[in-house]
């Protein structure tokens, strides 16, 4: 009797239980979807604010406004090429520079550092990446900027000017400033994003993979190249774009090193200037209805150079893995 | 121990009455130019003190001022450039100076020092238009016999935030050079045929600082607290004159204020022997009708101080003081035109 009682009374609990954790589910999965669905809001209101306030850019230029590079504030005539151009290049500059690099460091941590030394490196790493980009700016000009500008640059002047098609590159004045100045800024700041996270996915490569390479008589190299690399391949392309996003959305830093000229010049020695640097310089004193139109149509563009950017690494990881499929 | 509170409560009452009744304060808001900001912050902070009344001071440029004084969310705004008479009465707003200030061209060749170099105001347009690309060209050689100039490239260095800087700068060679004026023009930012941009006056100094060759233009007040070699420029009298305070002082007493209507006047290339040639004016710009007469009243109050007792202080920041005769007229000027 007693038994059967308490028997019924714990089906009764566990009914009142699956009743309450059934609202909490439900409760919960909205609040996720919430927390979901804001990054879809925020985007698209960004998208749709820019383009609103660059309508007028946008209607009175026309395509004109991404291929001219035109920049006169005193005829009103907007073009935004030069500062994509700029963005495009620094932000590729500082991928070239960075990307090796931080394979190395992450390399170096997860399988040959000594483990003394993991942990302090790793920090160092994090904490690099937690100093605020204007800090960076101000290291670059009052540093960086001198040495480039007494060392590096004549130095590239003398060995690579006179060689054909790198020589155009290669070529321009001592002054320091420039397009791969703000670059080689730029593959500073954004090493400790992409290092850090190459680092923690290369320590979620099984370590029985590695061992069977390295008991086939595989070098380190091989082991990284051939094992660890393939293995993490989505998330290290992850964090690459992690760093590609920054670099072309930075502002400050850029806007120190980069000499903020609306020039096209395919020389990397010559000032350039890049979208958010141009937003950043010229808003606050943009004193016509058109001016400010184009500095908020370039905020469109660059949402969408992201974009097309970020497809595109998309479109190629699918191949990729198509590929590998087909293997 | 009831009555205590209560007595102690009246006391209270009495204290928040008189300390309300003493200070009277009228708090005013101001935001536009960044050039008159660190004199307009000093002159609040003591005019605080004086009076009890602050003034909130936003900066945020030239641009940002109009517009908000425009949409009346402050109480006056500060512009580098001067509206049109047209303009202000479109939006029903008065004009005058606040005070005198001045922009200097800066190099940094090897050498030269602090006011060797003579420049006139047409060979300054062509080194900036790239006409000009050496320090040793013959046209420099030709005012500076005694300098040694360098086989060096010159490197242009300008302002790539808009600025009533770089506005005062780009209309003085507008003024005299027909050649600047045709292909560039005048405006809070230009497109430059040559050279590099650095953002600020600070971002500007450090740019010449860094870069061998080079020549910027900059406010005083960095020229000297960054210890640059500034040019004497020739002036609209066609003598050589050094940017000093006393030259800042002339260009503005010689300037043909009283024929501007709305004290619409850049005095730039001003007349008079021993003008600095780039001198600047900041300009407030205030309500003629206002709808708050209280606020408004304090702004000319707090101007009417700066006029009077403010001197010392923008002194201290390379600034100059209004000539007596224009703060007269900038006073007749409130009487006949702000209705309070």
């Amino acid at each position: 009797m007693s038994v059967i009682a308490s028997a019924t009374s714990i089906s009764g609990v566990d009914e009142k239980r699956a009743h309450s954790d059934g609202r909490a589910d439900a409760l919960f999965r909205w609040i996720v979807f919430a927390a979901g669905i804001f990054v879809l809001i925020t985007l698209i209101a960004v998208a749709l604010t820019t383009l609103w306030g660059g309508r007028e850019a946008f209607e009175k230029f026309g395509f004109r406004f991404l291929y001219s590079s035109e920049w006169n504030t005193q005829t009103h005539e907007f073009g935004a090429l030069a500062p994509i151009y700029g963005t495009l290049v620094t932000a590729a500059i500082a991928l070239i520079i960075a990307v090796p690099i931080s394979f190395g460091i992450a390399l170096y941590l997860t399988e040959i550092a000594p483990p003394w030394l993991r942990t302090p490196v790793g920090a160092a790493i994090e904490l690099l990446a937690g100093i605020p980009s204007i800090i960076y700016g101000m290291w670059g000009l009052f540093v960086f900027v001198p040495i480039m500008g007494h060392y590096i640059i004549p130095w590239l002047n003398d060995h690579l000017g006179g060689v054909p098609l790198l020589g155009a590159l290669f070529s321009g004045p001592p002054l320091g400033l420039g397009m791969l100045t703000a670059g080689i800024v730029l593959a500073i700041m954004v090493i400790p994003f992409i290092s850090s996270v190459m680092r923690e996915v290369f320590l979620t490569v099984p370590t029985r993979l590695k061992e069977s390479a390295y008991a086939l008589g595989g070098t380190t190299w091989e082991v990284a190249w051939d094992i660890v690399l393939p293995y993490t391949r989505t998330a290290v392309i992850g964090g690459v774009f992690l760093g590609l996003g920054r670099a072309l959305g930075e502002t400050m830093a850029v806007t120190f090193v980069l000499g903020n000229v609306h020039r096209l010049s395919l020389s990397l020695l010559e000032p350039g200037n890049s979208i958010a640097a141009t937003i950043a310089n010229e808003f606050a004193e943009a004193d016509s209805e058109i001016f400010r139109s184009s500095l908020i149509a370039l905020a469109f563009l660059l949402f969408v150079v992201t974009f097309i950017v970020l497809a595109i690494a998309k479109l190629m990881l699918r191949q990729m893995e198509k590929r590998e499929g087909k293997l | 121990m009831l009555n205590r509170i209560r007595h102690s409560l009246t006391a209270l009452a009495i204290g928040v009455t008189l300390f309300a009744a003493s200070a009277h304060a009228t708090d005013i808001t101001g935001a536009g130019s960044t050039f008159v900001q660190p004199l307009i912050t000093k002159w609040s902070s003591t005019y605080a003190e004086k009076t009890g009344s602050h003034v909130n001071y936003g900066g945020g440029g030239s641009g940002a001022g109009i517009a908000q004084i425009k949409a009346a969310t402050i109480d006056f705004g500060a512009s580098d450039k001067p509206l049109s008479p047209e303009e202000l009465s479109a939006a029903g707003l008065g004009q005058f100076p606040i005070v005198i200030g001045g922009v200097v061209p800066v190099v940094n060749v090897q050498g030269i020092k602090a006011g060797d170099l003579k420049l006139t105001g047409a060979l300054l347009g062509d080194i900036y238009l790239g006409n000009v690309k050496k320090w040793n060209d013959p046209k420099i050689a030709k005012d500076n016999a005694g300098v040694a100039l360098p086989d060096l490239a010159i490197q242009v260095v300008s302002r790539s935030d808009g600025s009533g800087t770089t506005f005062n700068f780009t209309n003085f060679l507008s003024k005299v050079s027909a050649d600047w004026k045709a292909k560039v023009g005048e405006g809070t930012s230009v497109q430059w045929p040559a050279g590099v941009g650095g953002k600020g006056n600070a971002g500007v100094a450090a740019y010449v600082q860094q870069i061998n060759g080079s020549i910027g233009y900059v406010e005083l007040a960095y020229a000297l607290q960054n210890k640059m070699a500034y040019t004497q420029v020739q002036n609209a009298a066609g003598k050589y004159v050094t940017p000093n305070l006393a030259s800042f002082a002339a260009a503005a007493s010689h300037a043909d204020w009283k024929s501007a209507k709305d004290f619409q006047l850049v005095i730039t290339n001003a007349p008079g022997d021993d003008s600095w040639p780039i001198t600047a004016t900041a300009f407030a710009l205030i309500y003629k009708t206002p709808k708050d007469a209280a606020h408004s009243k304090e702004v000319l109050n707090f101007f009417k101080w700066a006029y009077e007792s403010g001197g010392k202080e923008a002194e201290g920041l390379d600034y100059v003081a209004l000539p007596p005769p224009l703060v007269h007229q900038i006073e007749e000027y409130w009487k006949a035109e702000v209705k309070l």
